[in-house]
């Protein structure tokens, strides 16, 4: 307790616990209709935009946040409107796209840090992020771009759950599929530009997938299903910041590592338990409805 | 013709350069097999794949440095054992693309923890190595690993030619393919492992987190361009080696560009270009624009070329 409080005493813990938080809430719901809706590749692209689009404005004397915005809400934009409903064959032509979209975007980024002369460390900053120095402003406007994005995705949830579980069926009944997606990938644009500004371009995408990943490995219901991403979003981003401080080692390493350590252990629990089940159906029929 | 008489003149002076011709030598190589390899990672749908195995090359290479060893053992042993794995956990030779994320988003953190670490103990007489690894660093390759990445390069091409038809078969059929006796799951994991290999040798050329770009980017243009698979392979390799030469010299007449910049944008613009010179071909065809291009046509035209197997 006593190394607690003390860890607490210090104003860029907090500030870090505060913004880890906010973004390990965000990334959690946002990453749940993510993985759901099969769209790994397509969040990992969306975050990997972030860096050039910040390495762009820091060249033009801008604030890096400008960039991520900017550059995420156009990717969104752009891998959005390609139409991945007209066919699987479009689907593998899709996915080139993206391919090539990110590997430019990145390519981009690159010839900005170089023409900025080469700041080796503003590279690694816009990479891989940094939860320390994190100011009260910034915690501020982490809160309130997050607030504003987790009503939203709030309003849309029934619509989009419907949308994503059965496309043909929700156009059939009305519900405006085609908007919904768009609307979905500029959200997340959203989301991942502003947790980009403190994890880097990199790191967003493992609490984007990971804590969902694992809670749909777990349940099924998607209210609980999103409270159990979130928890262990949370969980993860604080035992990270933590463990960082008393170590050498970057807070990255600790959220993918802790975060991946949990999603293989629901894996691995629910292979056990499929097995003992098929091997003893009597069991598994003995449960009453 | 003058300009013939001045690209001649320029290529001369470029080749004068020992660093220059270690580039055009080892990217040769490298965008051969990644136009190669490419093709099949296009038409099967993995670049998803592709793309998270680049980042098991950025952290199989700082994990080699920072425990002290020589950079490609960490780079083609993280990338094939991991390339291999992805195989063997997915069904019939494919890995679930929730669980590609989950892998690479580890991936990730332990590149990281890796970068920390070796920067931390070299003393920043090699800091850059971080950077080099991520976007890659082909001028300033020696003459022996130049040779070394061309060979491997040929290597793998001549791999891809080797079980190019049963892969094209299974990739195209999977359920005819098995019951014609092709070894499907194998030919899927073996396949992988090259996409490793080429994972782990164009990370030297235009790093990591670039190498997507030469991987699909090149092969994606001749699935636009040709729908007979030969045909579609031999474009894939001649459009990425297009793509390298052009992207060296315009680095060597450019020198704010760095050459893995300019080699991604000229395969970029190459797909562009072919994205619209498609369309404009399929336009005159209207009635045949479902199956003209694509893997969809690859699969009308490619089997009738895999009958010339059975």
């Amino acid at each position: 307790m006593s190394s607690v409080r003390q860890l607490l005493s210090y104003p860029f813990m907090v500030n870090a616990l505060r913004a880890g938080t906010i973004v390990a809430v965000v990334s959690a719901t946002m990453g749940w209709f993510m993985v759901l809706r099969r769209q790994t590749f397509a969040g990992h692209t969306l975050s990997l935009v972030g860096f050039p689009g910040a390495a762009g404005a820091i060249l033009l004397g801008l604030s890096p946040a400008f960039g991520y915005f900017g550059f995420c809400g156009l990717a969104a934009l752009v891998i959005g409107s390609a139409d991945p409903q007209a066919g699987t064959s479009l689907y593998r032509q899709e996915s080139a796209i993206i391919g090539t979209v990110q590997a430019m975007a990145i390519a981009i980024g690159f010839l900005f840090v170089g023409l900025y002369h080469g700041n080796l460390n503003g590279l690694t900053g816009l990479l891989f992020g940094s939860f320390l120095g994190i100011t009260n402003a910034q915690v501020v406007a982490l809160l309130v771009v997050a607030g504003c994005a987790v009503v939203v995705l709030g309003a849309i949830a029934r619509p989009l759950l419907f949308a994503t579980v059965d496309p043909e069926v929700a156009a059939a009944a009305g519900v405006p599929v085609r908007t919904l997606a768009v609307g979905f990938l500029l959200l997340l644009g959203v989301a991942v530009a502003e947790t980009a500004q403190i994890t880097g371009a990199l790191l967003v995408f493992a609490l984007l997938v990971l804590p969902p990943a694992t809670a749909q490995v777990m349940t099924g219901r998607p209210a609980l299903g999103v409270v159990l991403s979130v928890a262990l979003a949370v969980g993860v981003t604080w035992a990270a910041v933590i463990a960082a401080y008393y170590t050498p080692y970057p807070t990255g390493a600790f959220i993918t590592t802790l975060s991946f350590a949990a999603y293989a252990l629901a894996r691995g629990a629910r292979l056990i338990s499929e097995r003992t089940r098929s091997t003893r159906p009597l069991a598994a029929a003995q449960i009453p409805a | 013709m003058t300009s013939v008489g001045v690209i001649v003149g320029s290529l001369t002076s470029i080749l004068s350069h020992p660093f220059m011709r270690n580039a055009f030598l080892a990217g040769t190589g490298i965008a051969a097999a990644c136009g190669l390899v490419g093709y099949f990672v296009v038409l099967r749908g993995q670049v998803f794949t592709g793309d998270a195995l680049s980042h098991v090359a950025f952290t199989g290479a700082l994990a080699a440095l920072a425990a002290g060893l020589d950079l490609r053992l960490g780079l083609f042993g993280a990338t094939v054992a991991v390339a291999a794995g992805m195989g063997l956990l997915g069904r019939s030779g494919r890995a679930d693309d929730v669980v590609i994320g989950s892998v690479f988003a580890w991936m990730l953190g332990l590149g990281v923890l890796f970068l920390s670490i070796y920067t931390a103990g070299s003393s920043g007489a090699n800091g850059t190595a971080g950077v080099s690894v991520l976007f890659g660093s082909i001028l300033g390759l020696s003459a022996g690993s130049a040779q070394i990445a061309a060979a491997i390069g040929v290597a793998v091409c001549a791999g891809m030619v080797l079980i190019a038809r049963p892969l094209l078969f299974a990739s195209l059929d999977e359920g005819i393919a098995a019951a014609a006796g092709v070894p499907v799951r194998a030919l899927g994991i073996g396949f992988l492992a090259l996409v490793g290999v080429t994972a782990a040798e164009t990370t030297q050329a235009v790093g990591a987190l670039l190498l997507l770009g030469l991987l699909a980017a090149p092969a994606a243009a001749a699935h636009q361009l040709t729908a007979r698979p030969f045909r579609g392979m031999a474009l894939s390799m001649g459009l990425a080696v297009l793509a390298m030469w052009a992207g060296l010299v315009l680095s060597y007449l450019f020198s704010v560009t760095p050459p893995s910049f300019s080699v991604v944008a000229v395969a970029t613009a190459i797909y562009a270009a072919a994205g619209a010179g498609g369309t404009v071909l399929r336009g005159r065809g209207t009635t045949r624009r479902h199956v003209t291009y694509g893997p969809a046509a690859v699969y009308g035209a490619g089997l009738a070329e895999v009958d010339d197997l059975a």
